[in-house]
């Protein structure tokens, strides 16, 4: 038959993941920020700016989650073995920060605070987890018969510890740039200063991350090294330069939506980056989308349902985003 | 002391996760028929009343169902993270059953939830009725997606198994296993009956307390009602199971009746109460009465069916763990016929709403559905041990090898969590009960996409701070 039902498995999974660090980044890049703000009518702004949108991480993680069980089952079970506790951090943090944001608002004021400390919290540990569950994919997960054949601690290493500061990073900045586009005055100011060096921080990470990667994984630096390769891949590279000099320019002229879209451009090129190094790997260093595939019949069946609920989610989502454009102040706030 | 092993430990740490997980997705199946019915009422009489009622349920249906989402994060990851060789294995079948659990509910939060709990003052009232519709029948559909999964589990068929992994070769014998019709109409029904008594309890609660109006009064006879007609067909339903439960996995029978063997040409009796105890493959302390277990289970006078020694003893269940759950099922089933009956004994002399003793029974009784779901899953899903795809693939074999001191971290962290979060989640839903209908408004608040109020977020339904009506403008 002429569907190649893994591949379209794995652009959906790929595209899943994409939609949600560019959907859930900037409102844990909230969370984040929460400390750096401490007037109470500032952070209900700076939560009302996300309580219309803020769906991306249920959503598109559960389909990933369950995407990824669907199309490769061998990876789901290998991946969320080899990553366990992280997973586990990361899912604890995202269920603490989710009913936190609920019950901030239902709660009163002399126990707000403790939802605003479970809020920080829980976006910290569930962002801190998300970039080393990242950096410990890339470094590759051992397998020996179809099961994860590593130790309970093999993802806690310099570079995965290093990742997970660098997506927080990269979440600070979609954060504050997105307050910059839905917010004026103070807060906006606060944030134009703020993010400044958080994005020469993150042109740091995207760096460093490029250097390192290829030098502990000669595959990695094969891939984008060889030719052809460097040819294909070399606009990687110059466009990351090119929209990090934008952004650099966008913070001090009088920004509006400019830093947020250049910054999301920086997330997606690193994105694109990451799946270059790895693909067609589902479980790196040596386990393809081909190895790893479920049975056809399982992934065409689950496909017609997917390819009908996600369009749907897609249009929601879309929807959604347009009705609530503009700026968000005190006034316009949450109730 | 008793010390788990890793093994052990997964199956707490999921028991654990689900248990909680399940209790919401059961409410949400059976308030949202609940509301249905409450709005096909009130279009059909125009009495305030069920609009009322309709706006005060439609808030709780809200936080609970999102509870419900946050908790199921959770059980996406955690087949791969603890049960790997499981997913691996039979994640052809059950991943596909499980997408579509997953895609029903976000096919439903996408579409008609939003119509139902903000457009109330934007869509017509037929249209709004349709989408509370179509809610109902999209929670018990999402319900039937992952019902077939764990029915396909207990009763697999419609598979093949190639290099050592399984590969579904028919999916409608996949999706209508044998013990898939039973457990559906079983977990439907028990979902509805959790709900009713939740109801009655609040409605209950009300009188008690002196506030005796209109609503209160509704909700409370429409649970009573309810409970007059579920809690028996629950009983013949169930007793369906139990005969489909006999031929498809005879183990789990034995196990639940503490049946140790068969005596020559003799009734089996049914133990009401006894210790199984597995060392010596006796019962101690048994009150028995004779032959009711062979008229339960073969519905004839001296009718047998397999006893425990039958089976080798690495093929067999926790006897008492299965023995006691299902005892707990059966007595809360057999106190909800009962107070239905008394309600409907108690409405028929005009007494339902006066008798206290009545009502403070039926606020005892307010758990007693949730409970009783637990211990029927626990029968369930402990009496097929040591089987995971039962018969195919062992327990032992599907579970991740994680060390003891990895899942006791993660088990004590579930647990804190769990029980900060939820905790939290419970005491509000009981705050937004304790207020009753009309008090919050008789309005919807409205939402959408773009908005604050949206359906992604089924929480922001509610009001917030609890009390003001739908929150301030």
């Amino acid at each position: 038959m002429g569907i190649d039902l893994p591949l379209i498995w794995a652009v959906i999974i790929l595209f899943g993941v994409m939609a949600y660090v560019m959907m859930d980044g900037f409102d844990l890049g909230i969370g984040l920020l929460f400390p750096f703000v401490a007037d109470k009518d500032e952070r209900d702004v700076m939560m009302n700016t996300v309580a219309p949108v803020w769906d991306g991480n249920e959503t598109w993680l559960v389909l990933g989650g369950a995407g990824l069980l669907v199309g490769f089952p061998l990876a789901y079970s290998v991946i969320l073995s080899a990553l366990y506790l992280p997973i586990v951090f990361m899912l604890l943090g995202l269920i603490f920060r989710g009913v936190a944001f609920e019950f901030r608002f239902k709660a009163s004021e002399q126990h707000r605070h403790w939802w605003d400390k479970a809020f920080i919290g829980g976006s910290t540990v569930a962002a801190f987890s998300q970039g080393v569950i990242l950096g410990a994919y890339i470094d590759g997960i051992p397998v020996v018969e179809r099961g994860y054949a590593g130790g309970a601690l093999d993802w806690l290493t310099p570079f995965s510890l290093f990742t997970g500061m660098g997506l927080c990073v990269a979440y600070a900045l979609l954060g504050g740039t997105w307050l910059i586009l839905k917010t004026g005055g103070s807060l906006r100011a606060r944030m134009i200063g703020l993010t400044r060096p958080v994005s020469w921080a993150l042109f740091a990470v995207i760096i460093a991350v490029s250097v390192w990667t290829p030098l502990a994984h000669p595959a990695v630096a094969r891939r984008w090294f060889s030719l052809p390769m460097l040819l294909w891949f070399s606009p990687v590279p110059v466009l990351v330069a090119l929209t990090f000099w934008k952004l650099r320019q966008s913070l001090h002229s009088e920004p509006r939506a400019g830093p947020f879209v250049l910054s999301l451009c920086l997330v997606f090129l690193g994105y694109t980056g990451f799946a270059i190094s790895v693909w067609p790997n589902v479980v790196p260093p040596s386990i393809s989308i081909r190895d790893a595939a479920g049975p056809p019949q399982s992934l065409g069946f689950a496909l017609v349902g997917a390819l009908l609920v996600i369009p749907m989610i897609l249009g929601y989502t879309a929807w959604g985003y347009y009705v609530f454009r503009g700026k968000v102040d005190a006034s316009r706030g949450y109730h | 002391m008793w010390t788990p092993d890793a093994l052990q430990l997964a199956r707490i740490q999921f028991g654990f996760t689900v248990s909680f997980h399940i209790i919401f997705p059961a409410i949400t199946i059976g308030l949202a028929s609940y509301l249905a019915v409450l709005e096909g009422c009130w279009l059909h009489s125009r009495n305030e009343v069920y609009r009322t009622l309709y706006h005060f349920w439609s808030k709780i249906f809200a936080v609970n169902f999102g509870m419900g989402v946050v908790s199921g994060l959770v059980m996406a990851y955690e087949f791969g993270t603890n049960w790997s060789h499981f997913s691996d294995f039979a994640g052809g079948i059950t991943g596909p059953l499980l997408a579509y659990e997953v895609l029903t509910a976000f096919f439903l939060e996408a579409g008609f939830l939003g119509v139902m709990l903000f457009g109330w003052k934007r869509v017509g009232p037929e249209l709004h009725f349709f989408a509370t519709i179509m809610v109902a029948v999209g929670t018990l559909v999402s319900a039937t997606w992952i019902l077939a999964s764990n029915s396909w589990m207990q009763t697999p068929q419609g598979y093949e198994i190639v290099a050592g992994r399984v590969v579904p070769t028919d999916w409608l014998k996949v999706i209508f296993n044998p013990s898939f019709p039973f457990r559906l109409a079983h977990m439907g029904v028990a979902a509805y009956l959790a709900t009713a008594l939740m109801v009655g309890a609040s409605g209950a609660w009300h009188l008690l307390r002196g506030r005796d109006d209109p609503g209160i009064r509704t909700m409370t006879s429409m649970a009573m009602w309810m409970l007059l007609i579920a809690a028996p067909a629950q009983a013949v339903i169930g007793d369906f199971h139990g005969l489909n439960t006999r031929e498809h996995q005879p183990v789990k029978i034995a196990a639940i009746e503490g049946h140790w063997q068969n005596a020559p040409n003799a009734g089996v009796p049914l133990a009401l109460f006894a210790w199984p105890d597995s060392k010596q493959e006796i019962n101690r302390f048994a009150v028995e009465v004779p032959h009711l277990g062979s008229v339960i289970l073969t519905h004839t006078w001296d009718g047998q069916f397999r006893g425990l020694k039958e089976f080798p003893a690495q093929d067999r269940p926790n006897v008492a763990v299965v023995f006691w759950s299902f005892r707990v099922m059966v007595g809360l089933g057999l106190l909800m016929i009962a107070l239905g009956i008394w309600a409907g004994w108690a409405r028929w002399r005009g007494t339902l709403y006066r008798s206290r003793l009545l009502l403070l029974c039926a606020l005892f009784m307010g758990p007693a559905g949730i409970v009783a779901m637990l211990a029927g899953w626990i029968t369930t899903e402990v009496g097929r041990q040591p089987w995971v795809v039962y018969g195919v693939l062992r327990t032992a074999d599907a579970v991740t090898r994680h060390s003891v001191a990895e899942l006791s971290l993660s088990l004590a962290l579930f647990v804190v969590i769990y029980f900060a979060v939820f905790g939290a989640g419970i005491r509000y839903l009981l705050r937004l009960i304790a207020v009753g209908p009309g008090a919050d408004g008789t309005t919807q608040v409205t939402g959408g996409p773009g908005q604050s109020r949206h359906a992604l977020r089924p929480l922001s339904c509610a009001p917030d701070p609890l009390g003001q009506p739908g929150g301030a403008p």
